[in-house]
């Protein structure tokens, strides 16, 4: 079984459901993207994994355990992160205490992890007595992923993390995000950008109307004619 | 030269250290008006009771302490008053908060509901305080009146102007100095500060990075009450202690908050020093001063000061007004309206 | 319940108070709270057509209160004739200067296309010069003013009009001056708002408190005309002494009655003139517009509904009935107080007058104002009751008890506030509260 489930997966907001039965898992190392047209609730879906949004079916695993019930919070301290897609960062904080804030429920110390997002992000060492909302688009992305990745977390979910960057920086953030992953973490993103996302993954999703469409290796659905067609604009 | 140096000295006694001590009281009025309004996101109408209840509590332990005749000559007993009037003080906001406002933070209340709220709070507390202490005139401070009489310093620099201090002067600055440094460093430097900081940034992602948010509610109320108790002790202390002063004091109050920007504690402190110089720059006399600066044939004959003394206060309400029309942000914001 | 029939128990519960009051405390008593009821119920009404209909968040109503006051002494006080001329030119053509400065820096701010700081500094030095001028002309002036008769007089007096004219002449100034107020802040969202205004009123009390010329300031205006015959005229008077012998009423507590009657029926007619109007207005299209920008500001914006300017109508509006109140209750006074417009009386206890009541409901805003203002009212003698009652086994001279009954009369303002805290946590659409139409 994968490191990650989300089986079955049922909810919506108020009363009407706007994802249906649909099943995501992604395993340690890997890279899983959704993609699929605007309002086919893959936003939702990655709320619901995260416990955002409360299933009416389904149920949530993580290594093995059900962790359906659990609070946002509590999902981070099991080992998730999340990046939500606006407001993702503590814009009138530096860059460092954007980090120290992302490890707020951690009570060992962090210094160490710090280090490695660093790494990760060399730019954020250099400007991290800067405030983070002075920087530019990209540079705000790679504060807010490496505020999640300061939980060490297992599994990292990223909603649209290159909405309203430019080609270059996109590219540059699939390149760590590669990393990421590489590092052992399951990385799972829902991406506007459909055909360099999945260029770079292991695993995709297409869901069309809150339904699993398609789900393959990112090159086999590449390949599909159909996939191409409908939703990788030729 | 003598002439130059009694003008300045008339400047420093009515306007330098007044204004220093009354700038000092309101910045720290304002940081607390601040601090709610950035936390808990509304405009906090009861602060001024709040002050009032603090400034209270510490009277009340004033007198407890002198009927033990306990003192610290040639300091004011309220000093030692001060930290036990603060817990009282965070006790009240803290049941407020549970009992009130915390309900109105789970169904996500729109500020103008708030500000209705707090104007309940404001008369709760205001019937309170004239229930426990009456309304009348209280004088706070003994000890050491003062720490240098204008007759010393006249005899001691030979200038025909003296220059007074008051006890009360010296520890309003002192203290709001010391206050003020002790907040910036909690809120810069310690895990609780910054995780004030970040809920009041952005509280979406706060609750996501696990930071609770009644503990900073709670962190937040104590500081306001500290805050509001130092500011209204100081202010009693200064002057003297009359429920109603702090209804008045309100608006400058928020003038101060409002001109540096609301939400921002460093303008809160700019703010205060702003609202208080204006009104002192505004309503001082300056016959005198032009008197010894220039030449016999120019000296005024009439008071020269561009508004009586009687507007001094409405000078703070004007300033709130303008700010809010103009830069609506506060002044050092880049925008206009 | 429905509507209809809650406001017809809940109104008879208040006249059933006042019949307690009345029995109890004597009509005189009850008649003084009734009218002064009636003015909250007005004040609260002009409060409602802000809040209630379009979600207006002003809390400045003390400002127009005192201007509709102002309105009364300029109207009705007699005119003094020496302080006018040898200060009235002085002072019409400050006011002229005045008039123009506030059109130059409206010119300068608006029109000249200036940005930043230039725009400021330019628009404050036309303010600035704008101000030193008119006091050149003003202040000589005033400092005769204030010295003509200064015991008596010292201020322009008024026109020596009817008082009774005032009261639309309070709501056209009161309206006026909003009009202004809301040009420049309205826009502002809500807390600012809400600060803002407050200032503005504070700001307008210091002018009335302290332009001695126009309000004689802290030494208040005292003796002005009642619109109602005076109790020694009616003491002297054959036909009533005749008329109240003959039903065995003293003719002293009689003739106070009658007059107090005959204000309420004066007052009586306004509140219902209001009310009408009121009513008609909140079912007419433009109050159905209202509803929707305040539900959905936004929603009604894109729906082409010029919310500002809606804002601003209903802004003056309210404005111009809180001040025909202000005119009202300097009236029953008799005299312009200008030391005694307090925000906590007349702008917060207006609020919960219309929390209370039910914002957006009209009857129940004044229902509301009958409510608030008898408790306001009444609440230190029933707090002086049951101090008295739980204090009864202390003995008379003990420091608690004598301490307890002197602090009796702030019980009203923590009463008010808690009553404003319950009603906002688990009624908050008041004991009326607004029905969907």
């Amino acid at each position: 079984m994968s490191f990650l489930v989300g089986e079955n997966m049922t909810c919506g907001y108020g009363k009407s459901c706007i994802i249906h039965d649909c099943t995501i898992t992604a395993d340690l190392g890997e890279i899983v993207v959704v993609v699929g047209p605007n309002g086919a609730g893959k936003s939702t879906a990655m709320k619901a994994i995260f416990g955002m949004l409360s299933l009416v079916r389904g149920k949530i695993l993580l290594n093995e355990t059900d962790i359906s019930e659990l609070k946002p919070q509590e999902r981070v301290l099991c080992g998730m992160g999340f990046v939500p897609q606006t407001s993702n960062i503590f814009a009138s904080m530096t860059v460092e205490e954007n980090l120290e804030m992302g490890a707020f429920i951690r009570e060992d110390d962090v210094s160490e992890t710090l280090q490695q997002v660093f790494e990760l992000f060399p730019i954020l060492r250099d400007k991290r007595y800067q405030l983070a909302g002075e920087l530019s688009g990209g540079q705000r992305q790679q504060v807010a992923v490496g505020r999640a990745l300061m939980t060490e977390p297992k599994v990292l979910i990223l909603d649209e993390p290159t909405a309203g960057v430019s080609p270059i920086v996109m590219d540059d953030l699939f390149e760590r995000i590669t990393e990421v992953a590489r590092s052992g973490i399951a990385v799972l993103m829902v991406e506007q950008n459909a055909k360099q996302a999945l260029s770079i993954a292991d695993k995709g999703y297409v869901l069309v109307q809150g339904r699993n469409a398609y789900s393959d290796t990112g090159e086999a659905l590449m390949a599909n004619e159909e996939v191409r067609r409908t939703f990788l604009g030729g | 030269m003598d002439d130059f140096l009694n003008a300045s000295v008339i400047i420093a006694n009515f306007i330098l250290i007044p204004g220093l001590a009354y700038g000092s009281q309101l910045a720290l009025g304002a940081l607390g008006v601040t601090l709610v309004f950035s936390v808990l996101r509304f405009s906090n109408i009861a602060h001024g009771e709040t002050m009032a209840a603090g400034a209270m509590f510490t009277l009340l332990f004033t007198w407890w302490f002198k009927s033990m005749s306990i003192s610290i000559e040639p300091f004011p007993t309220a000093i030692l008053a001060l930290p036990f009037a603060t817990v009282l003080a965070a006790c009240l906001c803290l049941i407020t908060d549970v009992s009130i406002y915390r309900y109105y933070r789970k169904v996500k209340a729109e500020p103008a509901i708030y500000i209705i709220v707090s104007v309940g709070v404001m008369f709760v507390y205001s019937g309170f305080i004239r229930f426990l202490i009456g309304p009348n005139d209280r004088q706070m401070s003994d000890g050491q009146r003062f720490l240098f009489k204008a007759r010393e310093f006249k005899n001691l620099t030979g200038l025909n102007e003296g220059l007074a201090i008051k006890t009360s002067q010296v520890i309003s600055i002192s203290s709001a100095f010391v206050a003020v440094g002790v907040l910036f460093w909690f809120l810069k430097h310690t895990r609780t500060g910054k995780s004030m900081r970040a809920f009041s940034d952005n509280e979406d992602l706060a609750l996501l990075s696990g930071i609770n948010p009644e503990r900073v509610v709670l962190v937040c109320w104590i500081i306001t009450a500290i805050l509001a108790t130092l500011a209204g002790s100081l202010y009693g202390l200064d002057k003297s202690f009359r429920p109603f002063v702090f209804m008045q004091l309100l608006l400058p109050i928020f003038a101060a908050a409002i001109v540096g920007g609301f939400g921002n504690p460093v303008g809160a402190i700019v703010g205060g020093f702003i609202i208080a110089f204006s009104e002192l720059f505004v309503t001082f006399a300056y016959k005198r001063v032009l008197t010894y600066i220039l030449p016999e044939s120019l000296a005024p004959n009439s008071l020269t000061q561009f508004l009586s003394t009687d507007y001094k206060i409405a000078v703070s309400f004007v300033i709130l007004v303008l700010v809010l029309l103009i830069k609506p942000k506060g002044i050092f914001s880049q925008e206009n309206s | 319940m429905n509507p209809t029939k809650r406001i017809i128990v809940l109104y008879s519960i208040m006249a059933v108070l006042f019949l307690v009051v009345g029995l109890n405390q004597g009509w005189d008593v009850a008649i003084l709270i009734f009218n002064l009821c009636i003015i909250s119920a007005i004040m609260a009404l002009g409060v409602n057509i802000q809040w209630g209909y379009a979600g207006l968040f002003s809390i400045g109503s003390m400002g127009f209160a005192a201007l509709g006051g102002l309105a009364s002494v300029i109207i009705s006080a007699e005119p003094v004739v020496e302080a006018w001329q040898i200060g009235g030119p002085g002072i019409v053509s400050g006011a002229i200067v005045l008039i123009l400065t506030g059109l130059l820096s409206f010119y300068s701010w608006k029109k000249l296309g200036l940005g930043g700081w230039k725009r400021i500094s330019v628009t404050a030095f036309v303010v600035l010069f704008g101000i030193v001028i008119m006091r050149l002309f003003a202040v000589p002036a005033i400092k005769a003013i204030e010295n003509v008769d200064p015991a008596a007089a010292g201020y322009l007096g008024g026109f020596g009009l009817p008082i009774t004219f005032s009261w639309i002449c309070g709501g056209l100034l009161a309206g006026g001056v909003a009009w202004l107020i809301g040009k420049v802040s309205l826009g502002l969202r809500a807390d600012y708002l809400a600060i803002a205004t407050l200032g503005i009123s504070e700001i307008i009390i210091f002018i009335l408190k302290f332009e001695d010329w126009l309000t004689r300031g802290v030494k208040n205006v005292t003796g002005l005309p009642r619109p109602v015959p005076y109790e020694i005229d009616l003491v002297n008077s054959d036909v009533f002494q005749q008329w109240s012998s003959s039903r065995g009423l003293d003719t002293m507590g009689a003739a106070s009655i009658l007059v107090k009657l005959c204000y309420s029926a004066l007052f009586l007619s306004v509140l219902i003139a209001v009310l009408y109007l009121s009513e008609k207005a909140l079912k007419s299209p433009w109050g159905r517009m209202m509803r929707a920008i305040r539900d959905s500001e936004v929603a009604a914006a894109a729906m082409g509904k010029d919310v500002k300017a809606r804002h601003l109508q209903v802004f003056v509006l309210g404005s111009a009935v809180v001040g025909i109140a202000g005119a009202m209750l300097t009236t029953l006074d008799g005299q312009f107080t200008p030391t005694a417009y307090q925000p906590l009386r007349f702008t917060f206890l207006i609020w919960v007058m219309v929390i209370i009541g039910g914002s957006g409901n009209n009857w129940g805003a004044i229902l509301g104002g009958f409510v608030i203002w008898f408790f306001w009212v009444q609440a230190e003698p029933i707090g002086l009751w049951i101090i008295e009652f739980l204090t009864s086994g202390l003995p008379k001279d003990s420091d608690i008890r004598i301490h307890l009954i002197q602090s009796a009369a702030y019980m009203r303002l923590i009463t008010m506030g808690i009553l404003l805290l319950v009603v906002l946590r688990f009624s908050p659409r008041g004991l009326i509260p607004e029905t969907n139409r």
